[in-house]
């Protein structure tokens, strides 16, 4: 079926079987490949982008759901091209990522709490990122999510 | 001279001496020959890794007039900040400007192997040797003698071999040729000419270029490999923490992983590989078509069936419909019986290869006072973040593979092997590795997408699922062990250890095995039991069995003591880092006074891959057994710190990879099968449970020891030691469920 949404700002019209996930759509037919494959049952969150600004988790979503939605993904995360957001900045900063793999969902995760939470206590943070991250960054993760935060406010 | 040194002596002429009769000795070895003959391992290069205006100095640098600098990294990125260390250290000996500086990841090519890296130079040098490398080079001959080259990263050896024995000369000999140039250009001598920030300085006539304006005539002169090195009080690049040149695409998406890798025409593959170890595919039948029409084809490797279609979604839905036949495999193994068979194995001395022994042992342990207790760990898998996939085109001849490899090299040869092809025809694309902990040093992903690529004709990406890859990993080997020991006096007498082995690929000159305090009598023996499913190395290999053991053990006798854990190791070790270690250790994680009330520590200390870490978990013990860690702190004496923000980042890695093992980590057997498949049943630790951390490292003015690693090994004592300290429970197998504990 032909698919047709708003990723990253623009309008996208794709043709696929309408239960695959919008995973997959992503990666191989708009060839945006940021976000990641992890698990494949919404486990790990490797795969999380934002749908009508709710970070969700896209390796079960079938595509034929987001019919009409707004979709932001980690290449759209940025306020313009060449720019960083907040959250990209601080984790630059804090030097969170290692081997990055699940880096696009951790960073899609942090973006939706903070439009929600713009002042995330730990266990805010705790309860909305539930990401794995095997290289285990999480402390830097937590560290970057607070200065996001704290710039976003001042900013 | 003194023994030690006489030792060192003779070993390096015994070293001399086998590189002469290995070099002889391989007829038509090609290259791997010439690397063993030659006296100058930095003249070795590819012309085509300059493009453009690029000059290249020796193998791993190039400069282009406009002052660009480019280090060649021969490591693979799998999250360590690996290509930023390397180029800090070559940048420092090069006196280069920091922001000048790129990195590139070398070909998977002959010309950039990184297992010669030590040897070439420590045999060069003739200079004093560290005792722990003498096996190792015994070993990298070995390879060279079967005609292997590697360009692996593992073992955590980089920093410590190919940045400190390579790096560092490849980085002043590049500048030692700039001088050159500069002094002929100048007509003035080379003494008088100073390096900074990437431009030379003749002082007394006031001249000044940058590098770039020397590159092509600097390219002329032969790269020193004996050039005078630095000083760490004169370092100004080494040991600061630039951010890591391959983190701003790591946020923005860009970052290309073995999974991202897109080729024209390609096809995408979905894999079934047997359920029992060693089970063959018979019949593949698709009970309703559907699947053969949705799929492009099925192709039968019999030890995997793979569906090849239009998208991975497409083709894993179709292999799922298909009535696949196995046969073969041990249904009768499960992981019950395994203990049993691994229990009785330890039970019979006739089986056990020494490893270590003094004094006897033996007869002192027959004391009625000696304890005696089983400790055992579980396979665990890897669990990389990014499920193993592979992406192969075979045209006219040639193969072209893109992966995130551990060792590209070898990722080569085994594409050229099953192929029939010509090493020279197999180019792998090396791609950042979304984790890799030892797993991405195989090349089973690599040979599938190679053999399906020819089978369908078209370029393929094959993609496992994490059931594929939880199922069908390397796994760091379960282990059954019997220690026993003696404490007369307040002090251990004897100590035995006895433990079922599975070779996971550590050579023995690591000593995992060692019990790493003073004790005059001890007995350590592995008893070799081969796994019955594969097995391999897994982030710190042997030393995480080992680590737990004698970390627990040791804390058993000091109990038997009733001594403090920490007064007590510190009374057995002679060591002065350890001893240095234990004491900042001490006073950093406020060793009995825990900062909260009513906090628990543990700790556990463990040497290996040439780094000590010292670690206090602190715990508190919730409602259900629920264990919370307020604080781990970790002390650590890994030498010259290369740059502590990423050194900071792999210790905290490091503890978090072991405690999700702790926790969680348990591969199960049953009928022949894995029985866990995906993350709900291998579960990770996640923000919540993940502890505050304090990480510190000891100014011990030593050379770099490995660092991707060493933190793993003293995570799992520390904590089950706290949990003892806690509860009086005494935790002998892990993981923690075993005993009724969980995560909060």
């Amino acid at each position: 079926m032909k698919v047709s949404f708003t990723l990253n700002g623009n309008a996208t019209s794709v043709e696929a079987p309408p239960d695959m996930p919008l995973l997959w759509v992503l990666r191989e037919k708009l060839e945006m490949t940021g976000t990641k494959f992890g698990c494949g049952i919404a486990a790990c969150g490797a795969c999380t982008v934002h749908i009508d600004g709710v970070a969700t988790r896209t390796c079960v979503m079938p595509v034929a759901v987001v019919d009409g939605a707004e979709i932001k993904t980690i290449e759209g995360i940025a306020p313009a091209p060449g720019e960083l957001s907040a959250v990209q900045t601080a984790w630059l900063e804090h030097q969170a990522p290692q081997c990055g793999y699940c880096q696009s969902g951790m960073i899609m995760a942090a973006e939706a709490l903070l439009d929600e939470n713009p002042d995330p206590s730990d266990d805010d943070i705790d309860n909305a990122v539930t990401n794995i991250c095997r290289c285990g960054t999480y402390e830097r993760v937590r560290t970057a999510i607070h200065a996001a935060a704290r710039a976003r406010r001042e900013g | 001279m003194s023994n030690e040194t006489k030792k060192q002596s003779s070993n390096i002429a015994t070293i001399a001496r086998r590189t002469f009769l290995v070099s002889a000795g391989v007829v038509g070895g090609g290259v791997a020959l010439g690397l063993a003959l030659s006296p100058n391992r930095l003249k070795i290069h590819r012309d085509d890794v300059a493009s453009g205006n690029e000059v290249i100095l020796n193998t791993w640098v190039k400069l282009t007039p406009d002052n660009k600098l480019t280090v060649i990294i021969p490591h693979s990125e799998m999250g360590q900040g690996v290509g930023t260390g390397l180029a800090q250290m070559l940048a420092e000996e090069m006196e280069a400007d920091w922001d000048t500086v790129a990195i590139e990841q070398a070909p998977a090519t002959d010309e950039y192997v990184n297992s010669d890296l030590g040897r070439g130079y420590i045999v060069g040098e003739g200079a004093k040797i560290p005792r722990f490398v003498y096996p190792m080079l015994d070993f990298t001959f070995l390879q060279l003698a079967k005609g292997m080259v590697g360009q692996i990263t593992g073992g955590s050896t980089a920093i410590r071999l190919t940045g400190y024995h390579g790096m560092r000369r490849a980085g002043a000999a590049a500048r030692e040729m700039l001088m050159h140039a500069a002094a002929k250009e100048w007509d003035v001598p080379m003494h008088s000419l100073r390096a900074e920030a990437s431009v030379l300085h003749h002082d007394a006539s006031g001249r000044s270029a940058p590098f770039g304006a020397f590159a092509a005539a600097a390219a002329a002169f032969t790269p020193n490999l004996k050039p005078a090195l630095k000083t760490p009080d004169q370092y100004k690049i080494v040991g600061t923490a630039k951010p890591r040149l391959d983190l701003p695409e790591k946020v923005t998406g860009e970052a290309q992983f073995g999974m991202d890798v897109i080729v024209p025409g390609m096809k995408y593959a979905a894999i079934a590989q047997a359920p029992k170890f060693g089970a063959r595919a018979v019949s593949v039948k698709d009970p309703d078509n559907a699947a053969v029409q949705a799929a492009v084809q099925i192709v039968n490797l019999e030890d995997a069936v793979v569906v090849v279609a239009d998208s991975y979604w497409t083709a894993s839905n179709a292999l799922n419909q298909l009535d696949i036949k196995w046969e073969g495999g041990d249904e009768t193994l499960a992981s019950d019986t395994l203990r049993a068979t691994h229990n009785a194995h330890l039970e019979e001395t006739r089986h056990e290869e020494i490893m270590d022994k003094a004094g006897d042992a033996t007869t002192l342990l027959q004391s009625a006072d000696a304890i005696s207790v089983e400790y055992a760990v579980p396979y665990l898998a890897h669990a990389t973040m990014e499920p193993m996939n592979c992406t192969a085109s075979v045209r006219n001849g040639k193969c072209d593979i893109w992966v995130g490899h551990q060792n590209p090299i070898a990722a080569r040869d085994s594409a050229a092997d099953v192929l029939g092809l010509k090493k020279s025809d197999v180019t792998v694309h090396n791609a950042y590795l979304g984790g890799g902990f030892g797993r991405r040093a195989k090349v089973d992903n690599v040979v599938q997408a190679a053999r399906v690529a020819v089978a369908v004709g078209a370029p393929v990406k094959l993609i496992w699922s994490r059931e594929q890859d939880m199922t069908n990993d390397f796994y760091r080997p379960a282990v059954v062990s019997r220690m026993r020991g003696l404490v007369e006096d307040g002090n251990i007498s004897a100590m035995s250890h006895a433990y079922v082995y599975a070779d996971a690929g550590m050579p023995d000159s690591e000593r995992p095995f060692a019990f790493q305090y003073d004790v005059a009598n001890k007995h350590i023996a592995r008893h070799p039991y081969p796994s019955p499913i594969p097995v391999g190395s897994w982030r710190s290999v042997d030393f995480t069995q080992m680590g737990f053991f004698n970390e627990s053990f040791v804390d058993e006798l000091a109990h038997k003591a009733g001594a403090d854990p920490l007064a007590f190791r510190y009374a057995h070790k002679s060591d002065p880092r350890h001893r240095a270690v234990l004491e900042q250790l001490a006073d950093e994680a406020s060793w009995g006074r825990p900062e909260t009330p009513g906090a628990h520590q543990g700790i556990a200390i463990v040497d290996s891959f040439e780094s000590i870490v010292g670690q206090v978990a602190e715990i508190t013990i919730e409602d259900d057994k629920r264990v919370r860690i307020h604080r781990l702190t970790s002390v650590v004496d890994c030498g010259q710190v290369i740059n502590p923000n990423a050194a900071e980042a792999q210790i905290h890695s490091s503890v978090i990879f072991a405690l999700s093992a702790v926790f969680f980590g348990e591969i199960t057997l049953k009928n022949g099968e894995v029985v866990q498949q995906n993350f709900p049943d291998y579960d990770m630790i996640r923000l919540h449970n993940a502890p505050k951390q304090q990480v510190r490292f000891v100014n011990s003015g030593h050379a770099p020891g490995g660092l991707g690693e060493p933190g793993t090994p003293p995570v799992a004592p520390a904590l089950t030691n706290a949990i003892f300290a806690a509860t009086g429970t005494r935790i002998r197998e892990l993981p923690l469920t075993r005993a009724g504990f969980r995560s909060v």
